[in-house]
């Protein structure tokens, strides 16, 4: 351990891979669910959009902006991983991006553009959502698979990207569980419902395709004595999957309790699958490629970066939470006044 | 056309429609702060108003600038990977804290800024519009930190062909940063400025006689007066700074080819023909160009002849683009000062929009988004002036570019370009359907108003 932490070529790029890690992580989440949000518009009644919107409209923007964090931390951490991936990537990308940008105007434009036009707009906002949900999803899969292009890898892909669509639309719907109230409450609760096999599936398939792809990843899970260290998590994923079934159909009480369970429920969730996730990749930063410790910039230039983030992240969370805060209860309408 | 051409279009195209919104969020955001200290101060409504309509208008300019930029942010991976590689080392510690200590700065209060109003007590409300106009003009500050050492670069060491850096002051505190940042920054203030009293002069068209109307025209002609004389000087110092550091830029804006002439005359008018290398049709006055350049009569600047390498390597920008970009954005800088002044000279003494004649009104509405024009054309002067390097006398564009296929290129940027156009004719329209809307009489609500159950069925409902 103390040998790790007297060469900063090797505790730098570790640090710097959780803190990518991190808020990834964050961004999954966070953006995960009000990406959910907006896949779930189709099903929703006109006012009751208003009120799906008025549940994200105060942090969206913040939400995304950890998409911006990670890869900035690629980008500066690992900079010759960070040209490899996006390069790969370049198509699914350029499509997430042109979804972001659909939805992220459409907040502002559904409610300033003309009544007649808002349709149009709702749409965009789908619609957005839906490029960008599924785009994520596919780079998630072709990550897996080692960010080769062929018929396999994209069929797989292709399968990631409806899962982990449905996965935000989970997280989605779990938050407006928790936000709203009334019959869109009610709504909420049974995509829930729905959303959950979904989720089950989306996660099983991963699991079962990642150590199968790749040797390394299956030794990683499936020797002596990891099979046995690594086995709370899987089992803890049960527990979570029985408690969401559960506190579902029990869901909503007549006093409004617990309705924070499946939100919470599902970010621990996605934390496991992450950290399983991460568990399989490292020390990789592009798989069976590129390791963090090969792919790290400049010592100097991680450490002039780590001195801001000792302090400037800790602010950065502590005002965030300030606004979860401020928009705490139940989502009322988006007014500037 | 190969992915080099095409990146830089993509480039150039992204970059463009980035920097539209940030040109106004940047001054709109203190603007805003301004509109709000005035109501505490003065408790006067008109000052409420004004800053109702605008804060519209500034929360959709800040949607379009996040989701811009946030293509920005990709943009240096798919298609500039040798420039991380190569000078990943500076660029990169600069991008993250621009993301650290603006973004989400300004993306976690913008929320609390716009919904916030009936959550928080006024002194954090007031707090959360300081610091949302503060994260923008660091944001500003951070890139054009990076923007301006690609221009003049110092502080680093290249080993093996990475540029490692020796010292932070220097590289953040680069020559050509105190010229570019508040050069920037107030072409935000002139963007707003105009932009304020274009959709303020168009309301007024409109019948709008509100007392908000007034305040803010008073409040654009104003800013736009007071900025323009400064934004001129600190241009011409910004362009002697350039003369000492990028020569050949300097050179390439005055359609100035031979370096032993003297003196030098000041080209107004002519068609820089690349292949003859001499100006067709030159319209000049002669020793201007002497005396602005280097404040004597018969000094000599570099011409770009001086840029051609003994075996015919063209070390210098392409002359007409960056000729005629120069010329575009002090065109407009003239106008704008000519307009400004003119409107004080008519509006003077309390008169206020009403001693503006008819005509003047036109030309501020035809006028609101000159700062576009302006803030664009000085861009490209300054970009393509860089040209061919991306990191001057480092890093050469066309090392930088990423190996994709050219058709992918092609057709990401055609989607860009389409999304690009349908947006920024969506947001025109929309502002002027706000204004026009605001002109029709909106009710207008004071912070203090009886809200929720009234505000929530307007909101789902919208009026019309
Ligand atoms: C409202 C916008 C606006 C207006 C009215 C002006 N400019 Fe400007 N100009 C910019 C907005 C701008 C800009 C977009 O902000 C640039 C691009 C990069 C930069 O630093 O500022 C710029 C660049 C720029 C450059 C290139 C510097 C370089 O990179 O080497 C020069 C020499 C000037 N300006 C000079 C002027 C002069 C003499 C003006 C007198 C009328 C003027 N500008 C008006
Ligand atoms: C915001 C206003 C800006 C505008 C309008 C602008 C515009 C342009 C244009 C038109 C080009 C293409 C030049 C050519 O190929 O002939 C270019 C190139 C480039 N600029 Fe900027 N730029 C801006 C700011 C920045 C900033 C802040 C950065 C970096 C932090 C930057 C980095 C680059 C890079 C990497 C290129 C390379 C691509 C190329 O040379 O074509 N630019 N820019
Ligand atoms: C290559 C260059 C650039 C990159 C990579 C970039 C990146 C970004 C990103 C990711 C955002 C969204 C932040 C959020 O999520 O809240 C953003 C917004 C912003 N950018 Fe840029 N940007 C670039 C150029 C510029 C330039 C040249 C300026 C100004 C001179 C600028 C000023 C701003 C401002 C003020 C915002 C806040 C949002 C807004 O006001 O609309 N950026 N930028």
């Amino acid at each position: 351990m103390g040998a790790i932490f007297s060469d900063p070529a090797q505790w730098l790029p570790l640090t710097f891979a959780a803190l990518m890690g991190l808020s990834i992580l964050i961004y999954v989440v966070l953006d995960g669910f009000d990406l959910g949000v907006g896949v779930l518009f189709p099903f929703a009644e006109d006012a009751e959009k208003d009120r799906m919107v008025a549940s994200i409209g105060p942090f969206w923007d913040a939400n995304e902006t950890w998409l911006v964090l990670a890869i900035g931390i690629l980008l500066v951490a690992f900079p010759a991983a960070h040209g490899a991936i996006l390069t790969a990537l370049y198509l699914p990308v350029a499509i997430m991006l042109i979804g972001l940008i659909l939805r992220g105007v459409s907040f502002e434009f559904r409610a300033k553009a003309p009544a007649a036009q808002k349709r149009a707009w709702n749409n965009a906002f789908f619609i957005g959502s839906m490029m960008t949900s599924l785009s994520q999803g596919f780079m998630l899969g072709l990550y897996i698979m080692g960010l080769q292009w062929t018929v396999w890898t994209v069929g797989f892909a292709t399968l990631t990207a409806v899962f982990l669509t449905v996965a935000y639309s989970f997280i989605g719907a779990t938050w407006l569980v928790l936000k709203t109230e009334g019959a869109l409450q009610l709504k909420a609760v049974e995509w829930s419902k729905g959303g959950i096999w979904g989720l089950v599936l989306g996660l099983g398939a991963v699991s079962l395709a990642s150590p199968l792809v790749s040797p390394r990843i299956f030794d990683k899970w499936f020797s002596f004595p990891e099979i046995v260290l690594l086995a709370p998590l899987p089992l803890m994923f049960c527990l979570l999957i029985g408690l969401l079934f559960v506190g579902l159909k029990r869901l909503p009480t007549a006093d409004d309790s617990f309705a924070w369970l499946p939100f919470a429920a599902t970010i621990v969730l996605f934390i496991l699958a992450f950290f399983g996730l991460a568990y399989s990749f490292y020390p990789y930063v592009v798989p069976e490629q590129l390791t963090i410790y090969e792919a790290a910039s400049a010592p100097e230039s991680l450490l002039i970066i780590l001195v801001g983030t000792v302090f400037v992240l800790p602010a950065i969370l502590g005002y965030t939470v300030l606004s979860y805060v401020i928009f705490r209860g139940k989502a009322r309408a988006l007014s500037y006044d | 056309m190969d992915t080099l051409i095409l990146s830089r279009i993509q480039f150039g195209a992204n970059i463009s429609f980035h920097i539209l919104f940030p040109t106004i969020t940047i001054a709109l955001g203190w603007v805003l702060l301004f509109f709000k200290l005035r109501f505490q101060a003065t408790g006067d409504g008109k000052w409420m108003e004004a800053y109702r309509f605008w804060v519209k208008v500034f929360a959709l300019s800040f949607a379009m600038g996040v989701v811009s930029g946030i293509t920005m942010s990709f943009q240096f991976g798919t298609n500039w990977p040798g420039f991380m590689e190569h000078v990943g080392n500076i660029a990169g510690p600069l991008l993250a804290y621009e993301v650290m200590t603006a973004f989400f700065l300004e993306a976690v209060f913008l929320g609390i800024m716009l919904f916030g109003v009936s959550r928080v007590p006024p002194w954090l409300h007031t707090l959360a519009t300081f610091l949302v106009a503060f994260g923008t003009t660091m944001s500003a500050f951070w890139i054009l930190v990076l923007n301006s050492w690609m221009h003049t670069p110092q502080g680093y060491e290249i080993r093996d062909g990475v540029a490692y850096a020796t010292n932070w002051l220097e590289i953040i505190f680069n020559p050509s940063l105190p010229y570019r940042f508040s050069h920037t920054l107030l072409a935000s203030g002139l963007t707003v400025a105009f932009l304020l009293a274009g959709l303020s002069a168009f309301r007024w068209l409109r019948g709008d006689r509100s007392d908000g109307v007034r305040a803010a025209m008073r409040t654009g002609v104003t800013l736009g007066a007071l900025l323009i004389p400064v934004q001129i000087f600190v241009g011409d110092m910004h362009g002697l700074n350039t003369l000492e550091h990028q020569p050949a830029k300097v050179a390439a804006m005055e359609g100035h080819w031979d370096g032993d002439k003297s003196p030098v005359p000041l080209v107004l008018f002519a068609l820089p023909n690349a292949e003859t290398r001499e100006n067709d049709f030159e319209i000049a006055i002669p020793y201007l160009g002497s005396l602005i350049l280097t404040h004597s009569l018969d000094g000599k600047i570099p011409g770009l002849n001086d840029f051609v390498t003994e075996d015919g390597e063209v070390l210098h920008p392409p002359v007409a683009k960056v000729f005629w970009s120069f010329r575009v954005m002090v065109a407009t800088g003239m106008a704008m000062l000519v307009m400004s002044w003119a409107a004080m000279w008519f509006m003077r003494r309390g008169r206020g929009i009403e001693g503006l004649p008819k005509p003047m009104l036109y030309g501020f509405v035809a006028m609101g988004f000159s700062g576009w024009i302006a803030t664009l054309a000085g861009w490209y002067t300054t970009e393509i002036g860089r040209q061919p390097w991306l990191v001057d006398g480092v890093l050469r564009t066309a090392d930088a570019v990423a190996d994709v296929p050219a058709g992918m290129v092609l057709g990401t940027l055609l989607a860009y370009l389409a999304v690009y156009a349908a947006l920024i004719f969506c947001y025109i329209s929309v502002l002027t359907y706000l204004a026009a809307k605001a002109a029709k009489g909106e009710p207008t609500r004071i912070f203090d108003t009886p809200r929720s159950g009234e505000a929530e069925v307007r909101a789902i409902t919208p009026a019309e």
